[in-house]
C-alpha cells in the first residue's frame, strides 16, 4: 500500500533527492522550501475544533470551513444529464464521426436521407444513454441512501437526531454496535473497559477480521467538557497511514499533546463491532473521507484488438476518402463532355445553377462520403460492446470457476479485456498466496541449534520430539530454560488476537469455546476446550507459530488491557505486561514486542527474517542456526528467527522515552520511529529460528506447466527470500532439474570481492552469452518439451540487484543493463524476482510491457502488495486468497484459485480472441461488399451519388440482416473444443501475437470483400445488359437491380459465416436461417404496401416481381456459390496441412467418438 | 447503507461480471455465493453439430454442382440462342439513314410532326408473342437529380399533391404558376416516338401489325401505385387546374385517344416510362404483338416498315434510339450471359472436382495410417 503516497508530505524530501548534483539551480528551490517551510505546514493540515468549542490557548476561534458530509458518486443531475451525457458520448471519436455524417446529411444534399444513419446513431446514443442513466439513477440512489441515514450527534449535551450528509467536520458523533461509520471520526470514547473498539473494514479492503482501535489516551470521560483541538494532515487517500494531534485544554493548564494514528482514526463504510457504541469527532466528511478518497475510478486499459479496430478503421477510411475523391474528379472530367452535365430531360434546378463551382465540387465529395460511410459502420461498435458484455458472462457463469470452499466464482471487473486473456505472453505471479495456500503450517522449530520437529504421534511429556536430522548428530535437546524461553517467544511476540464470541464482549477469557474455522490441534493438549481456539491476525504465519506454541505446551490466551496472558506447560498462566509493539514493516521484515513480566523483567522479544535479525545478535550464536535456517529455506519452507534481549531499567526508559517521542512526532514521524526501533532491537541474542510451510496452491505445477506449454512465460515476483521462492518454483515445476540457473543476487555479487558494479556488468555479460548469443534461434512453434536438447535457463534476481541494474548511476550502463536484463530474462524458461517490494514488481512489469515488440503482460496475485502489479499489467487478475481483498478490487477479472487461470487463459482467452478477431475481421469485409457495389454504380450513373439500394436496405443491412448471426457467431463459436483447448496448451500459440488481426489476415479478407464486391455488382451488371428479365417482356428498373444485388449479398455473407462456423448450436441455426427468412419477409412486407410516410415508393413490389423472374433466381445462386466457391477451396486446402491441425482433428475425431 | 453504496459505487464495473447484478444493487456488499447454474448454455456445452470440411466432403459436392450446372448453362445458352431478336436503329446520326432529315430538324416549338420510315428485313420468322422495345443509349435514367423527380403520392391520386407536388420535382415542379401533372424530370422526358410496323408482303402492299399496349407495365404499378386522382371519371375535370409537362404536346389525360382508361397517370407507356432504367443503355416494352391463332407465325419472315414519328431528341447528348422485336421465353430476353456463366461455373467445379479427387487420393496413399474416418 504505497501506491498513494501523500505527495505534500514528502514534497521537502524529494526537492532535496532530485536536487542532488544539479547545483547552483536547485540551490533556490531549496532555499525557498526551507524558508516557506512552515507556511507549507499550515496549508498541509487541518485544525479540528472537537465539538465546535472554541479553545482558549489557540487564535481567534473561526469555524473553518469543510466541505459537508455528502458523499456525490452521480455524475449527472436531473437536469445536466442530457446536455453532459451527450457531450461524454460525443467525445468519443467513432461517435462523432457518425454525427459529422448525420449533420452533413441534414445540411448537404445528399443521396441518402439522414434517416439512414442517423437512425442507427440515435438507437447507439440512446442506448448508452438510458445505461448510463440507469447507472447513475442507481447511485444516486446509493448516495442518497448514505447521505439521508439518520446518525446521532451531540451537540451542547444533548444528543441530536440528524441525516448523515448534515454531519460537520468538528461534530461529535454517536455510533452503536453493528452501524457504519458515517465519515472518519477519531475515536475518543468507547463504551468497552479498555478504551478500545472493534471495526471490520470488510467493504473497504475486504478484511474481514476485527480490527482493534483505540481511542485518544487520557481524554475525560465527560466529552461536554472536553476542550480539545486536532491537528492533522490533508485528507489522503491511504487507508493506513493517518497522522494528527490532538491539544487538550484543561482549566488553566498547559494542553496535553496527544499523537494520533491510524489506530485512533474510525474509517468512513468500516462498522462497528463487539462494542456497544463509540463516541467520536468527525475529522475528514463526505468526499474527503478516505473511502470516497479511495473509490475513483482506475485507468481505461484498451486491448490489442482495439488497436487493431482503429488501424483497420484508419485503412477503411482513406479507403473511404480515397474513393469519395475518385468520385468527385471523374464527375467533373465527365460533366466537362457537352451534354453530359445537363441534358434536356435532367435539367438542374435554379439554386444549383447559382452554386459556386468549387462550394459544388466540396459539397459533392461530402455526398459522396455519405453514400460511401457505411463501409465503417456504427454498428459494428455496437457488436463489439455487446459481444464483450456479454460474453464476459460466460466467465462468471463458469462452474469451473466456482471454489466451493469460499462459495464464489469468477469475477469479471471489466468486459473489456477478455480478448486479451488470449494473448498473454508473460505472466507475473505472486509467490504467497497465488502460487502457495497462503495456509500455514507450523512444521519445526530449532531452538540453540537443536532441531525440533513436531510429530503427531508423539506422547512424550513435554509434547517434543527430537528427530536426528542430518544436523543434529545426537539425540539431543536444548536446555530447558531455552526451550521455554524459544516458545514464551512465540507467545508473546505477535499481534495475533483471540477470537471472542461476539454476543458476549466482556467475558474474554470464557470465550474459548468459540464455535470457529476448524484451527483446533490435535489431542495433545492437556485442556480439551482449548482445541476451539481461534486467532485473527493479519498475516497468517502468526498464528501458525502461536498455534505451533500451543502444541508444545505453551497457549495464548489473550490480551487484556494491556496484559498478556499464556498458559504454560504447567497449566499455570503467566502474566505479561505488553509495553511496546514495535510494529512489523516490510521493510525493517520484523517485529518486536517489549513485555514485562510479573517479576518485574522487561523483556525485548524480536522475530523476522534471518536477513534482518542476524546482524542484530551476538555472531556466536548464528552460525549454529544459519545451517537450520537454510536448510529448511531450500526445502520451502518460510523461516523465521527469534531473538530476545533483556532490557535494563534504564535501557527501557530511555526506549521508552524515545518511543513516546517518536509517536507524537507529527513530521516525519516513521522515519523517527523507525530510528528509534532500530536502536532498540540491537544487541539481542538468537533463541532460535521456526520453520513454517506454506502448501502449493491445488494444481499450481500443472496450471505452470499449462502456461509454459502454451508459450506463456512466467515468472514469479515475491517478496520472499530467494531459497523459500526457488523452492517453490522448484516444486511448481518451473524450474526443473536440468534447468541451468542464473543468479544475478546481491550474494553473487559480493563473491570476488570486488565491487558490486563490476562485478554486476561481468556477470550479465556472462549470462547474456550463455544464454542469448549462444543459444540456438529460437524457432516459432518449437514446445520446450519436444525440444528437450535445449538448455534451459532459470533466471533469478533479487529486489537490490534489480534496484541496481534498473537505477544505475550512469546514464548510458542504465539502458544499457536493462537492455542486457531483458535479454536474458526473455531467454529464459522462467525468471525468479524475490524479495521485490511492491512498487519493483510494478516497475518490472512496466519493463516488459514497454520492451520491444510490446508484450502483453498478465499480473495475478491476492494480496495488497500486488496491486501495483495488477494495475500495470495489460490483465490484472486477482485471486480471492486470504489477504483481502483489495487485489480482487483492482483487478481486471478475479479467481478464486490459481489453477483456474489455466482454463482461462487457454480456453477462454483463446475462445475470446479467435470470436472477437473474425467479428472484427467479418464486419469490415461485409461492409466493404456491401459498399463497393455502390461504388461501382457510380460509373453507371454519371457519377451522380444515386444509391444503389434502397434506404430501407441502406439502414437494415447491419443493423438487422447480418448483426444477428455475427454476434451469435461471436458469443458461441468454439473453432476447437474446450476440452482439446485445455489439453493441448500449445494450440495458445497458434493465436499469439495478435495472428488473426494483423495485416495479413486483414488483407485476405479486404481481398475477399472486393472479389465478392466485383462479382456481385458485374454479375448483375452483364444479366442487366438486357433488363427484360420476366417471362412476359416486361422489363426491371434500378431498384430490381439493387435488390438482386442485396439479395445475393446479404445470402453470401451470411452463408460466409455459416461456413466459418465451426460449432452449430440452436442458436446458429436459428439466428443464421432466422436472419435470412426475415430478410425475405421483411423485403416483401416493406415492397408489399404503399407506405403513406414516404416520399417514393421505390421498392413497391420490386422483390415478388424479382422472385417471379427466373433468370433472377438463377443468377442470385449463380453468384453466392461462385463468391463462396475459394471459401470452401481454402477450407478443404487449408484443413489437412501440417501436423498440427491434424493433430487436432484427430483429437477432435476422437472426442466426437467418445 | 454504506456498503450499499459501495456496491453501487462498483456497479458501472461490476455489471458487466454480474448476470445478478441488476437484482443485487441494493443488497450491499454481500457476498454474491451462488454457484453458477449448470446448465448446457451457460458452460458452453450446448449440443452442436461441428461439421468438418474435408476433401472428402467436398468433392461430391463439387462433381454435383458441376453436373446440376453444366446442363442448367447448356439449357439458358441454348434458350437465349433460340429467342429470335431483331434491332434497328433509327437515331438518324448517318446522312444515309431515314431519320436523319427528321433528327437534324428538330425544334421544341414546331407543330408539325415529322415522321421517317425505316425499312428492314425479318430473315427468319418469328413465333409466338413478339415484343417491342424502344432503346435508348447514353440516356442517365439513373442519375439521381433524374430519379429522385418524381412525386409518387401525385401519381397515386393524391389530391393535395396533385395540386401542390413535391419540391422534389424542382425544376419541373411548375409552369406559369400553374402545378405540373405529372410533375418531375422522369415525366416531362416521357419518351413520345410513336413506332408503327407494317409488313410488306410480296405485292407490296403494306399491312399494318396490331400492336397491343396492355400489359406491358407491371400490374401492380398499373393496377395499385399509378392512380388517377379520384378515380377515372372525367379526367379534364380532374386535372382542371394543373398543367402539362413542358415537353409534352397533350396534357396526361389525353395520352391515349384511342381508350379511355388507358389516360392520366394510369397510362402504360407512362407507368413504364417512369420505372427508371439501371443503367444508361436500356429498353423498355412498347408493344406486344400477339400470337395469331394457328400456325402461321406472328412476324413472318419478309420486308416490314417502320413508321416513325419523330418526337424524341436524343443527338443533343450523344443518344441513341433503337426499335427492338423479340420474343422472350421463361428466362425473358435474349441474353447469352447466364448461360455462359452456368457452363463457365459448373466446368471450373468439375474440373476442381478432378484436381481434388486426385490430390486427395495422393494424399491418402502417403498417410494412410492418419487418415481420418469418414
Amino acid at each position: 500500500m504505497h501506491r498513494h503516497d501523500d505527495i505534500s508530505w514528502i514534497d521537502a524530501k524529494i526537492s532535496y533527492n532530485t536536487c542532488e548534483g544539479r547545483g547552483l539551480l536547485c540551490l533556490h528551490h531549496l532555499f525557498k522550501n526551507h524558508f516557506l517551510g512552515g507556511d507549507e505546514r499550515r496549508v498541509d493540515s487541518r485544525t479540528i475544533y472537537v465539538g465546535h468549542r472554541p479553545c482558549p490557548a489557540s487564535e481567534p476561534f473561526i469555524p473553518p470551513k469543510f466541505c459537508d458530509n455528502r458523499i456525490v458518486s452521480s455524475k449527472y443531475t436531473v437536469w445536466n444529464f442530457l446536455p453532459k451525457n451527450l457531450f461524454e458520448q460525443f467525445r468519443r471519436i467513432a461517435n462523432f464521426y457518425f454525427l459529422i455524417i448525420f449533420l452533413v446529411q441534414v445540411i448537404v444534399d445528399t443521396p441518402t436521407s439522414p434517416v439512414t444513419s442517423g437512425l442507427p446513431l440515435f438507437f447507439v446514443i440512446t442506448v448508452t444513454a438510458i445505461k448510463q442513466g440507469y447507472e447513475d439513477w442507481l447511485r444516486h440512489k446509493a448516495d442518497n441512501e448514505v447521505n439521508k441515514y439518520p446518525v446521532t450527534v451531540l451537540e451542547d449535551g444533548r444528543r441530536i437526531r440528524k441525516e448523515s450528509e448534515k454531519i460537520k467536520v468538528g461534530d461529535v458523533v454517536q455510533v452503536e454496535e453493528d452501524e457504519t461509520f458515517p465519515c472518519d471520526l477519531i475515536l475518543l470514547q468507547s463504551s468497552r473497559d479498555d478504551d478500545t473498539c472493534f471495526v471490520t473494514t470488510a467493504s473497504l479492503d475486504g478484511e474481514s477480521n476485527h480490527k482493534t482501535h483505540y481511542t485518544v489516551p487520557d481524554t475525560e470521560k465527560d466529552l461536554e467538557s472536553l476542550n480539545a483541538t486536532i491537528e492533522c494532515e490533508q485528507p489522503q487517500p491511504d487507508l493506513y497511514k493517518f497522522v494528527g494531534r490532538m491539544h487538550i485544554y484543561k482549566n488553566n493548564q498547559e494542553p496535553a499533546v496527544r499523537s494520533l494514528g491510524p489506530e485512533n482514526l474510525l474509517l468512513k463504510g468500516a462498522t462497528l463491532k463487539n462494542t456497544q457504541k463509540i463516541c467520536g469527532v468527525a475529522v475528514y466528511t463526505g468526499m474527503e473521507t478516505k473511502m470516497a478518497l479511495n473509490y475513483q475510478g482506475k485507468s481505461q486499459k484498451r486491448s490489442v484488438v482495439e488497436k487493431s479496430i482503429n488501424a483497420f478503421l484508419l485503412v477503411y477510411l482513406c479507403i473511404l476518402v480515397s474513393k469519395a475523391l475518385v468520385c468527385t474528379t471523374l464527375k467533373y472530367v465527365w460533366q466537362s463532355k457537352p451534354g453530359q452535365d445537363e441534358p434536356w430531360y435532367n435539367e438542374k434546378t435554379q439554386r444549383e445553377k447559382d452554386t459556386n463551382l468549387y462550394l459544388k465540387m466540396f459539397t459533392d465529395f461530402l455526398s459522396f462520403m455519405v453514400l460511401f460511410n457505411f463501409i465503417i459502420p456504427v454498428s459494428m461498435y455496437v457488436t463489439v460492446e455487446m459481444q464483450k458484455f456479454l460474453g464476459s458472462f460466460f466467465i462468471t457463469w463458469d462452474k469451473d470457476f466456482f471454489d466451493p470452499e469460499i462459495k464464489e466464482g469468477a469475477l469479471v471487473n471489466t468486459s473489456d479485456l477478455n480478448e486479451e486473456l488470449g494473448q498473454v505472453e508473460y505472466v507475473f505471479t505472486d509467490k504467497t498466496g497465488t502460487l502457495t495456500q497462503n495456509n500455514m503450517e507450523f512444521i519445526e522449530c530449532c531452538i540453540d541449534g537443536f532441531q525440533y520437529k513436531y510429530r503427531d504421534a508423539s506422547s512424550e511429556l513435554d509434547g517434543f520430539c527430537v528427530t536426528d536430522g542430518p544436523v543434529s548428530k545426537l539425540q539431543q535437546k536444548a536446555g530447558r530454560e531455552k526451550e521455554e524461553l524459544f516458545l514464551r517467544a512465540l507467545c508473546l511476540c505477535h499481534t495475533v488476537q483471540v477470537k471472542e464470541s461476539t454476543e458476549q464482549g466482556q467475558d474474554q477469557v470464557d470465550g474459548l469455546t468459540d464455535q470457529l474455522d476448524g484451527l483446533g490441534v490435535d489431542g495433545e493438549l492437556s485442556q480439551p476446550q482449548e482445541q476451539q481456539r481461534g486467532f485473527i491476525a493479519s498475516s497468517p504465519d502468526e498464528i501458525a507459530l502461536v498455534k505451533g506454541a500451543m502444541r508444545y505446551g505453551f497457549t495464548f490466551l489473550g490480551l487484556e488491557s494491556k496484559t498478556m496472558k499464556i498458559l504454560n506447560r504447567n497449566n499455570d498462566v503467566e502474566k505479561y505486561e505488553l509495553l511496546h509493539v514495535l510494529n512489523f514493516d516490510p521493510v525493517r521484515r520484523r517485529m518486536s514486542v517489549i513485555v514485562r513480566s510479573t517479576s518485574g523483567d522487561t523483556l525485548l522479544f524480536c522475530k523476522g527474517a534471518d536477513s534482518s535479525i542476524f546482524p542484530r545478535v551476538r555472531q556466536e550464536e548464528v552460525e549454529r542456526i544459519r545451517m537450520h535456517v537454510e536448510r529448511n529455506a531450500t526445502e520451502g519452507y518460510r523461516t523465521l528467527c527469534v531473538a530476545y534481549k533483556h532490557l535494563s531499567a534504564v535501557e527501557y526508559a530511555q526506549a521508552d522515552a524515545g518511543l513516546r517521542e517518536a509517536r507524537l512526532a507529527l513530521q516525519d514521524r516513521e522515519e523517527k520511529l523507525m530510528a528509534v526501533y532500530n536502536q532498540v532491537e540491537t544487541g539481542m541474542s538468537l533463541i532460535g529460528a521456526t520453520a513454517v510451510e506454506d502448501r502449493l496452491q491445488e494444481e499450481a505445477a500443472e496450471t505452470m506447466e499449462a502456461l509454459q506449454g502454451a508459450g506463456i512465460k512466467v515468472w514469479v515476483l515475491t517478496g520472499d527470500k530467494m531459497e523459500t521462492a526457488k523452492s517453490t518454483c522448484y516444486a511448481c515445476r518451473l524450474f526443473q532439474r536440468n534447468t541451468e540457473l542464473l543468479e544475478l543476487t546481491v550474494r553473487t555479487l559480493e563473491d570476488g570481492g570486488r565491487r558490486r558494479e563490476e562485478r554486476l556488468h561481468e556477470l550479465l555479460l556472462e549470462y547474456h552469452k550463455k544464454a542469448v548469443q549462444d543459444a540456438p534461434p529460437v524457432k516459432a512453434g518449437v514446445t520446450r518439451s519436444w525440444s528437450s536438447a535445449n538448455q534451459d535457463y532459470g533466471f533469478i534476481v533479487d529486489g537490490a540487484t534489480l534496484s541496481m541494474v534498473l537505477n544505475s548511476s550512469s546514464d548510458s550502463n542504465s539502458s544499457r543493463y536493462k537492455n542486457l536484463f531483458l535479454q536474458i530474462c526473455q531467454n529464459c524458461t522462467a525468471v525468479l524476482c524475490c524479495r521485490m517490494a511492491p512498487l519493483q514488481k510494478a516497475q518490472i512489469v512496466k519493463m516488459v510491457k514497454n520492451s520491444k515488440g510490446n508484450p502483453i503482460t498478465l499480473s495475478i496475485g491476492d494480496g495488497a502488495n500486488d496491486v501495483s502489479m495488477i494495475l500495470e499489467a495489460h490483465v490484472g487478475i486477482g485471486i480471492k486468497g486470504k489477504e483481502g481483498r483489495q487485489a480482487v478490487r483492482n483487478s481486471d477479472y478475479a479467481i478464486p484459485k490459481l489453477k483456474h487461470l489455466k482454463k482461462l487463459l487457454l480456453a477462454h482467452g483463446h475462445l475470446y480472441y479467435v470470436r472477437i478477431a473474425h467479428l472484427v475481421q467479418y464486419f469490415f469485409y461485409k461492409n466493404l461488399c456491401f459498399i463497393l457495389p455502390q461504388f461501382l454504380y457510380q460509373f453507371f450513373c454519371g457519377y451522380s451519388q444515386q444509391p444503389l439500394y434502397d434506404a430501407a436496405y441502406l439502414t437494415m443491412y447491419n443493423i438487422c440482416f447480418t448483426s444477428m448471426p455475427i454476434l451469435a457467431y461471436s458469443l458461441l463459436e468454439q473453432h476447437i473444443c474446450i476440452e482439446v483447448l485445455l489439453d493441448n496448451a500449445t494450440l495458445y500459440r497458434e493465436i499469439a501475437k495478435n495472428a488473426m488481426l494483423r495485416w495479413g489476415p486483414f488483407l485476405y479478407w479486404t481481398i475477399l470483400g472486393v472479389f465478392h464486391g466485383l462479382l456481385f455488382f458485374f454479375g448483375v451488371r452483364y444479366l442487366f445488359s438486357n433488363p427484360a428479365l420476366q417471362d412476359n417482356g416486361q422489363v426491371f428498373g434500378n431498384w430490381s437491380y439493387g435488390t438482386i444485388v442485396f439479395t445475393v449479398l446479404v445470402f453470401t455473407v451470411t452463408l460466409k459465416l455459416a461456413l466459418d462456423t465451426r460449432h452449430w448450436t440452436w442458436i446458429n441455426h436459428f439466428v443464421i436461417w432466422g436472419s435470412l427468412a426475415f430478410y425475405v419477409f421483411f423485403s416483401f412486407f416493406w415492397g408489399g404496401i404503399i407506405w403513406p410516410f414516404l416520399r417514393q415508393q421505390r421498392l413497391y413490389f420490386v422483390f415478388a416481381n424479382m422472385l417471379s423472374s427466373v433468370s433472377a433466381w438463377l443468377v442470385i445462386i449463380l453468384l453466392i456459390l461462385l463468391s463462396l466457391l475459394p471459401e470452401i477451396l481454402l477450407v478443404v486446402f487449408r484443413k489437412p496441412r501440417g501436423p498440427h491441425s491434424r493433430q487436432v482433428q484427430f483429437v477432435m475425431i476422437k472426442f466426437v467418438l467418445i | 447503507m454504506i456498503a450499499a453504496m459501495m456496491a453501487s459505487s462498483y456497479n458501472a464495473k461490476e455489471e458487466d461480471g454480474h448476470h445478478s447484478g441488476s437484482s443485487s444493487h441494493g443488497g450491499a456488499g454481500a457476498v454474491k455465493s451462488k454457484k453458477p447454474d449448470n446448465t448446457a448454455f451457460k458452460q458452453q456445452r450446448l449440443p452442436a453439430w461441428q461439421p468438418i470440411l474435408t476433401a472428402g466432403t467436398v468433392l461430391p459436392a463439387f462433381f454435383v454442382i458441376g453436373l446440376i450446372f453444366i446442363p442448367i448453362g447448356i439449357g439458358l445458352y441454348v434458350t437465349s440462342n433460340n429467342i429470335k431478336e431483331f434491332e434497328v436503329d433509327y437515331t438518324g446520326v448517318d446522312i444515309n439513314s431515314p431519320c436523319y432529315s427528321c433528327a437534324k430538324n428538330f425544334s421544341w416549338n414546331s407543330t408539325q410532326s415529322c415522321v421517317c420510315s425505316v425499312n428492314f428485313t425479318l430473315e427468319q420468322p418469328f413465333e409466338s408473342n413478339v415484343f417491342m422495345y424502344y432503346g435508348l443509349s447514353n440516356f442517365y435514367q439513373n442519375h439521381r437529380r433524374y430519379v429522385k423527380s418524381r412525386d409518387d403520392s401525385q401519381l397515386n391520386g393524391d389530391l393535395s399533391a396533385l395540386m401542390n407536388p413535391s419540391k422534389e420535382c424542382e425544376p419541373y415542379r411548375t409552369n406559369d404558376g400553374l402545378p405540373i401533372a405529372p410533375c418531375g424530370a422522369i415525366a416531362n422526358s416521357l419518351f413520345n416516338d410513336t413506332l408503327d410496323l407494317y409488313y410488306v408482303d410480296s405485292n407490296s402492299t403494306k399491312t399494318p401489325i396490331p400492336l397491343a399496349k396492355k400489359g406491358i407495365a407491371w400490374w401492380t404499378d398499373k393496377h395499385v401505385k399509378f392512380r388517377n386522382p379520384s378515380g377515372n371519371t372525367n379526367l379534364t375535370v380532374t386535372f382542371q387546374g394543373t398543367t402539362k409537362p413542358v415537353n409534352w404536346r397533350k396534357p396526361v389525360y389525353e395520352l391515349d385517344p384511342s381508350e379511355a382508361d388507358n389516360n392520366g397517370f394510369i397510362n402504360e407507356d407512362f407507368i413504364v416510362w417512369m420505372r427508371t432504367a439501371a443503367l444508361p443503355t436500356f429498353r423498355k416494352l412498347y408493344r406486344i404483338i400477339q400470337k395469331k391463332s394457328g400456325t402461321t407465325p406472328t412476324l413472318p419472315s419478309g420486308r416490314y416498315i417502320l413508321d416513325i414519328t419523330y418526337n424524341y431528341p436524343v443527338l443533343s447528348f450523344d443518344g441513341r434510339k433503337r426499335m427492338i422485336l423479340s420474343t422472350i421465353s421463361w428466362m425473358g430476353g435474349k441474353n447469352p450471359f447466364l448461360g455462359i456463366a452456368y457452363i463457365t461455373v459448373g466446368s471450373i467445379c468439375f474440373f476442381l472436382g478432378v484436381v481434388l479427387l486426385i490430390i486427395h487420393h495422393k494424399y491418402d496413399t502417403r498417410n494412410n495410417s492418419a487418415d481420418i474416418p469418414n
